[in-house]
């Protein structure tokens, strides 16, 4: 078991004639993920990486069955992009692209909502379960099979988090880059409910950051509804209000969203923090007592 | 991006806002014949630049006749005002803004937000107009009256009036309102705002409402469909090294440390700056090199670190997934070869092609340490600093 994604997950990428669908479809097959065709809006017929292109998600969904797609298409089409997967029949829809305007994503996300589809990212990392299928931009081979499920709003941090996890023998069920933007597909707590519902998942590392009141929302979900042990960094202590720290949803505006509330709130809830980035690993064993 | 309150109000009127009348103005002959042509007997002077708290710094001033107006703008214009908002060296004032006044008899809060606990645009009312918001909502929550925006239909009269009774507004000024807040919601949705404040929203004592300031954010990410709107960048409201690594797709912040950080991704660049500080040392900036790097950019990048002549040391820490860490091996090489570096510097590389990237590093015969994971990495920057310093 994992969560969103397994080896019979047949994904189709939206884009794929471009050079990050490219390049990052050629890595995805490299990996064993099930890629079944692709999306190019005009070059349908003709065939990509051996791959079946089609004009629309439509059309590819109905000619492959995929169950997800995945997007890297340019920010200006994103909303487009989102709203055609959802209404074709997808299951799940990955979006890496950064620097989408909020308010397309406002209106992307309600249609995504009507249509019961799950959505990630935007500008995220995508999804992995170890050995099985790989969804996004991460590098395959940090990763391992095993027991930890790790959910972040950091590309790069959530790489940390899976090298820790690694080097201490620990693995990972599916790790879920959930993305920096101020209006994410996929929320902390929604994360959350998918790990404590999976077999395979025996702790949890969550990843926060600076900005937006997720990781509380998520503090209060874990005491009430989260039996196994929850591990938690939040970046950006260090992080002066009022400055967007890269991600759009990196902010600490109005006085909230600071890292230190989120500690506070985390900590309340049973979870086990750490202030050091440098021992994500080290908190889950805590955790655990692994 | 953040607009000058000239600016905000120009887009205000253009939406069927009420606004003063008044004149921008860039000389101070400009302000003298600005304050002539309005009709008020007094007007208001008011210092043009993107922070908050200038009329506690001195940048807001009632004059009673054009030669007033013309010696305040003199003392103004050219000069930074420093704010509680702004570092110790302020922003500059480029222009100044001349308004005609009126009599307050009551001030009231009007905002609009994208609100990402409810994932949609939320409309804030109060009747606390003049004060930080943010303290009301702390120590007042109940006095803060909020809409919420229906995607399909935007803002309904209905809400309009639903909050005009709330802020105890009667008669005329009910329709008053609700235009005004039809005007600023269609506003924020067609220009793509991210942050829209009148503080305040001022009701005179003939009983009509007008702006007296506004303060706009606009999306950054929608700049690209909204030429008007590029146009009113100020880029001599920005930090400078912020300003030249925003034109290499960087992401920078200064910061007031002295351990210069390059690191890629926006949460892992904001762990290593914790981590320097947990190790005991203070990190001078924030700096996202992005998943695109390349030589130059890399390059680009050290060398608008060391332009902070606070920097005593300079942390390196890559996870390649997309990015190749030789290619970053080869960015720090070409940097120290153009600028030459004088400060330590430590790197650690991660991921895809670390292995390479490091043999680079140490055949390149550069004053550099390596590192092996991120802790190790901070502990060696904040020992070599701290020794050195």
């Amino acid at each position: 078991m994992s969560v969103l994604v397994n080896k019979s997950t047949k994904v189709i990428c939206q884009g794929i004639t471009g050079s990050q669908g490219t390049f990052h479809s050629e890595q995805a097959i490299a990996y064993g993920t099930q890629m079944v065709g692709g999306v190019t809006p005009g070059k349908g017929g003709t065939t990509h990486l051996s791959l079946p292109v089609f004009n629309t998600v439509r059309n590819a969904v109905d000619q492959t069955g995929a169950d997800a797609t995945v997007i890297y298409v340019p920010a200006a089409f994103c909303k487009d992009s989102i709203i055609e997967a959802a209404e074709s029949g997808v299951q799940l829809i990955v979006c890496i692209t950064e620097g989408i305007p909020t308010l397309d994503m406002l209106e992307a996300r309600i249609a995504v909502e009507q249509n019961g589809v799950r959505l990630i990212g935007p500008n995220c990392p995508g999804i992995i379960t170890p050995a099985e299928c790989k969804i996004g931009i991460m590098p395959g081979s940090i990763h391992q099979k095993g027991k930890v499920g790790i959910v972040s709003r950091s590309g790069t941090l959530t790489y940390e988090c899976v090298k820790q996890t690694s080097d201490l023998g620990y693995g990972q069920s599916t790790c879920i880059g959930i993305g920096g933007d101020p209006i994410p597909g996929t929320s902390f707590v929604d994360a959350l409910a998918l790990f404590e519902a999976d077999p395979q998942t025996e702790a949890i590392l969550m990843v926060g950051e600076i900005g937006g009141t997720a990781e509380e929302e998520a503090a209060d979900f874990i005491k009430s509804n989260v039996s196994k042990p929850v591990a938690a960094y939040i970046a950006g202590v260090t992080a002066p209000p009022g400055k967007r720290m890269g991600h759009a949803g990196a902010i600490i505006a109005g006085g909230k969203g600071t890292a230190d509330d989120k500690f506070q709130a985390l900590e309340a809830a049973g979870v086990t923090i750490t202030r050091s980035p440098a021992e994500l690993g080290q908190a889950v064993k805590s955790a655990t007592r692994w | 991006m953040n607009l000058h309150e000239y600016q905000a109000k120009a887009l205000f009127k253009t939406y069927g806002m009420p606004v003063p009348n008044n004149i921008v103005a860039g000389t101070p002959a400009e302000a003298r014949q600005a304050a002539e042509k309005l009709t008020t007997d007094k007007v208001v002077v008011k210092a043009q630049v993107h922070a908050g708290g200038r009329g506690k710094a001195g940048g807001v001033k009632l004059v009673d006749t054009p030669r007033e107006a013309e010696d305040y703008a003199q003392s103004l214009l050219g000069t930074n005002l420093v704010t509680i908002q702004t570092d110790a060296d302020g922003q500059p004032i480029n222009t100044v803004l001349v308004e005609e006044t009126c009599n307050i008899a009551n001030e009231l809060y009007l905002g609009m937000v994208i609100d990402r606990a409810s994932q949609r645009v939320v409309v804030m009312a109060s009747t606390e107009g003049g004060m930080e918001i943010e303290t009301v909502a702390h120590e007042t929550p109940e006095k803060i009256l909020k809409a919420t925006l229906n995607p399909l239909v935007g803002i309904m009269p209905f809400q309009c009036r639903e909050l005009a009774f709330g802020l105890g507004l009667s008669g005329q000024q009910i329709k008053q309102f609700t235009s005004l807040l039809t005007g600023l919601c269609q506003l924020f949705v067609e220009k793509d705002l991210a942050l829209v404040e009148i503080n305040p929203l001022v009701i005179t004592s003939e009983g009509d409402l007008i702006c007296l300031d506004g303060k706009i954010n606009v999306d950054g990410n929608a700049l690209y469909r909204h030429k008007d709107l590029q146009a009113l960048r100020d880029k001599s409201q920005e930090d400078e090294r912020e300003l030249r690594a925003s034109e290499w797709d960087l992401n920078y912040v200064a910061l007031e440390g002295n351990i210069g950080c390059m690191v890629n991704g926006a949460g892992l660049a904001m762990a290593t700056m914790d981590i320097i500080k947990l190790k005991g040392g203070q990190p001078a900036n924030f700096l996202d090199v992005g998943g695109g790097a390349t030589k130059e950019r890399v390059a680009e990048a050290l060398k608008i670190i060391l332009s902070d002549p606070e920097v005593k040391g300079i942390l390196v820490n890559i996870f390649g997934g997309i990015v190749r860490c030789d290619l970053i091996a080869e960015g720090v090489i070409a940097a120290v070869a153009e600028v030459g570096i004088k400060v330590p510097v430590v790197v650690r590389l991660e991921g895809t092609k670390a292995a390479e990237g490091r043999a680079l590093l140490d055949k390149s015969g550069l004053n550099l340490q390596s590192a092996g994971d991120l802790g190790d990495a901070a502990q060696k920057i904040v020992t070599t600093v701290g020794a050195a310093s």
